[in-house]
């Protein structure tokens, strides 16, 4: 990078590099330093010493009281992390429940958010549409209006005699108390078994039986999920449209003298020039699916039946309430190497093919 | 040169930790905090359910402010977070509410100062046992609530049913749900939560712990014949959780006239007269079970921070809000139960509505206090939710085993 730093021209004197002395480079770089100074100090005080800070509560015993880095405080090595993830117990029963919640809740919203901002992009590019300015801001409306008070809007939407269900009353559909069924929707496609196959009901990974974990998302966290792609889409569909506002017109014309069909347009030449903008959108609706918490803290608490519950979730509610420390700072570094994981693997699986 | 860069930035960042240890308002707990005499000013959190109570309180804290001293009280939004937050960074508001299912994981920042009221004989023996660890009173209950049933009184009477069916035990219980039972509506409601299914088990002779909450004591009998009565009376229809009627809670169902009776605890007579003023209702003592007579007690206690420069100050402050005839107006302005025996009669000269809940105090059980039992009954509470479809067996199995590992046994 200091390469890049330019340096006056002084006449006379080859520019940059060569003979020159490597003084001025140097004073500039302090200079640089300086002007550093008040981001790095901001960063490392607010960003990198926090982190730092939980990461070592992660692998102590405090106990939420006084400073974490006080005599008192033990270091108990990976016991938190061997709690979640390796000891058999509540703990790590939790742990791997509010990951396949969380994990469904991924599953169904990234793509569902993703493929209903193009949607709702491409119609509005479409010149002959009347009204875009009306559309657009109505699209983007619910994404700046807060997710808590949208959240209050959504229990009485989907509270068991609410909107949804009078909706569902007229074509005849009995519809469920949503907040309150922890039944998994894979679980109710085969008939809500009461009794599980043995192969998959005796085995398992984490604490959970391989049929806890094909259960789907519950009930409850379907109108969660419904929640979200509806307050994230249009976020993500103003990214889109901007995408497709930059498009030169012309490659999309010369397909049409080609004589490409509408279809062929699309998939083949406005969605590769979209790819970008398509990896965008994924990572952020990655990275912010896997943190949800403001719709869970006011919707549910992680009920019914622990249905909701998600790692952010269970984080708080074990440093805060449980007084477990170490386990919440545990549960979110885990939860970062998650979203790494994810991250890398969507990175991997969209990246240019010869 | 960018890794260089990245790392020379971490590095900076880790000599910043050790300074900012130092500097971010933490200190070592380990020591006492310095005693203030004088004029104090004193931060008072509690998480009041309304406008009503935050004002009594300010009220309260306004009368006890004189020769110079004063409290401020103000209302959490999330007590629990606050108090934490606190506690963490050594600086925890001077008196504080302290919920008794949090209780034991406070205890180590709070002053163990109820052994010093003068009141402390003339509270609740139940209410005392709730806020004792290692035989000392930690701090003032400071209210209470217990659980009744509430009746319908029209309904009862257009089911043909007199004084003398007032359901006494199980049996009656079950019997008189059904008559109330209709097309539209239920006979009986309760949450679907262990502060309500609790107190059945009370009523068999179980709970989930020994009264040290030492043991874990779930997979009894007694707690097994509970359960299964509680499966059968939702099986049959006759009772029902409110979110299966469509309502929030059970005040509501009661309330909006989805059910005809309901378990629910004294707050509902002030929820009632506000939300629903036209339904007719009366309350009676829980119904006994096979081990007599049981309900479940809700309270908070006025915890005072070890870390308080004010202790004696607050003691005083405390001691003014445990008066009588304070605790008196508070269970006029916001409509709890005074924790102090000696108020009782005049409580029950005063709101007669309240006498069931009252007559409760005597046999109340109060909840479990340990904060890393939180886990354990949270899922209790999701495996109550699936009542009646689940085996109520199961359900006890794992509260032992879960219970068992949360008390380290």
């Amino acid at each position: 990078m200091g390469t890049l730093l330019t340096t006056p021209v002084v006449p006379g004197t080859a520019p940059l590099r060569g003979t020159r002395g490597r003084r001025p480079l140097r004073r500039e770089g302090r200079a640089g330093w300086l002007f550093l100074a008040p981001t790095l100090i901001v960063l490392g005080l607010f960003m990198v010493l926090p982190i730092l800070m939980a990461l070592w509560v992660s692998v102590s015993d405090w106990t939420g009281s006084g400073s974490p880095f006080s005599s008192r405080v033990k270091f108990v090595g990976g016991d938190n992390y061997a709690a979640l993830l390796a000891e058999p117990g509540l703990t790590r029963q939790n742990f791997a429940t509010s990951v396949r919640n969380n994990g469904y809740f991924v599953l169904f919203v990234v793509p569902l958010q993703t493929a209903f901002a193009l949607f709702l992009a491409l119609v509005l590019h479409q010149k002959k549409l009347k009204g875009r300015q009306f559309f657009r801001t109505a699209f983007y409306f619910p994404t700046v209006t807060s997710s808590v008070a949208i959240s209050v809007v959504f229990l009485f939407l989907f509270s068991s005699t609410g909107t949804v269900n009078a909706a569902l009353k007229l074509f005849g559909v009995d519809g469920p108390s949503w907040f309150a069924d922890p039944r998994g929707i894979f679980h109710l496609a085969l008939g809500d078994p009461a009794a599980p196959p043995s192969a998959l009901a005796g085995h398992g990974f984490l604490g959970l039986s391989w049929w806890d974990w094909l259960s789907g998302p519950s009930v409850a966290m379907c109108s969660i999920i419904v929640l979200v792609v509806w307050t994230s889409t249009g976020g993500f569909m103003l990214m889109f449209y901007a995408a497709l506002q930059n498009l030169p017109p012309s490659v999309d014309e010369a397909a049409l003298i080609d004589g490409a069909t509408a279809w062929q347009r699309f998939w083949r030449v406005t969605l590769p020039q979209l790819r970008p903008t398509l990896f965008l959108v994924l990572t952020l609706g990655l990275i912010g699916t896997w943190q949800v918490f403001d719709q869970v803290y006011v919707l549910s608490r992680g009920n019914p039946a622990n249905t909701t519950l998600t790692p952010a979730y269970l984080s708080y509610s074990s440093s805060f309430i449980g007084h477990q420390w170490g386990q919440g700072a545990a549960i979110a570094f885990l939860l970062f190497l998650v979203i790494v994981a994810f991250t890398l693997v969507q990175r991997w699986a969209l990246r240019e093919r010869k | 040169m960018l890794p260089r860069r990245t790392v020379a930035a971490f590095a900076a960042a880790g000599l910043l930790l050790p300074l900012s240890a130092c500097g971010s308002g933490f200190d070592d707990s380990s020591q006492p905090a310095a005693q203030q005499a004088g004029p104090a000013t004193l931060k008072v959190m509690i998480a009041a359910s309304g406008g009503a109570e935050l004002k009594a309180m300010q009220d309260a804290a306004a009368a006890w402010g004189k020769d110079g001293s004063k409290a401020e009280v103000v209302s959490a939004n999330d007590l629990a977070q606050q108090l934490s937050q606190g506690f963490a960074a050594g600086s925890p508001p001077d008196v504080f509410a302290v919920d008794a299912t949090k209780f034991q994981g406070y205890a180590a920042e709070m002053l163990p100062y109820g052994d010093g009221l003068s009141a402390k004989d003339d509270i609740y023996p139940t209410l005392r046992t709730t806020f004792t660890q290692d035989g000392k009173l930690y701090c003032a209950p400071k209210d209470f609530s217990t659980l009744a049933l509430a009746i319908n009184t029209d309904d009862w009477a257009a089911a043909g049913l007199t004084d003398n069916d007032v359901p006494k035990n199980w049996d009656q219980l079950k019997s008189v749900a059904q008559k109330l039972t209709t097309g539209g509506r239920t006979g009986l409601v309760f949450n679907d939560t262990r502060d309500r299914v609790g107190a059945f088990l009370v009523q068999a002779g179980g709970w989930a712990t020994d009264a040290d909450q030492k043991k874990a004591t779930a997979d009894t009998p007694q707690n097994l014949q509970a359960l299964t009565y509680v499966r059968d009376l939702l099986a049959s229809g006759a009772a029902k959780y409110p979110k299966q009627i469509g309502a929030g809670d059970s005040g509501e169902a009661f309330g909006q006239h989805k059910a005809s009776m309901s378990i629910d605890g004294n707050w509902m007579v002030g929820g009632m007269k506000k939300d629903y003023p036209d339904v007719k209702y009366r309350v009676v003592a829980l119904p006994a079970g096979p081990a007599g007579p049981g309900t479940l007690s809700f309270t908070q206690c006025w915890g005072i921070a070890a870390k308080s420069k004010f202790q004696e100050q607050a003691k005083q402050l405390v001691d003014s809000f445990m008066q009588p005839q304070q605790q008196l107006a508070f269970a006029e302005a916001f409509g709890v139960i005074p924790s102090r025996q000696s108020v009782r009669a005049q409580y029950e000269q005063k709101f007669p509505a309240q006498s069931a809940f009252v007559a409760g105090a005597e046999y109340a059980h109060g909840p479990v206090t340990l904060a890393k039992m939180d886990p354990v009954l949270t899922d209790f509470d999701a495996q109550l939710q699936q009542l009646p479809g689940a085996d109520p067996k199961r359900i006890l199995q794992q509260l032992q085993q879960n219970t068992a590992a949360a008390l380290g046994q």
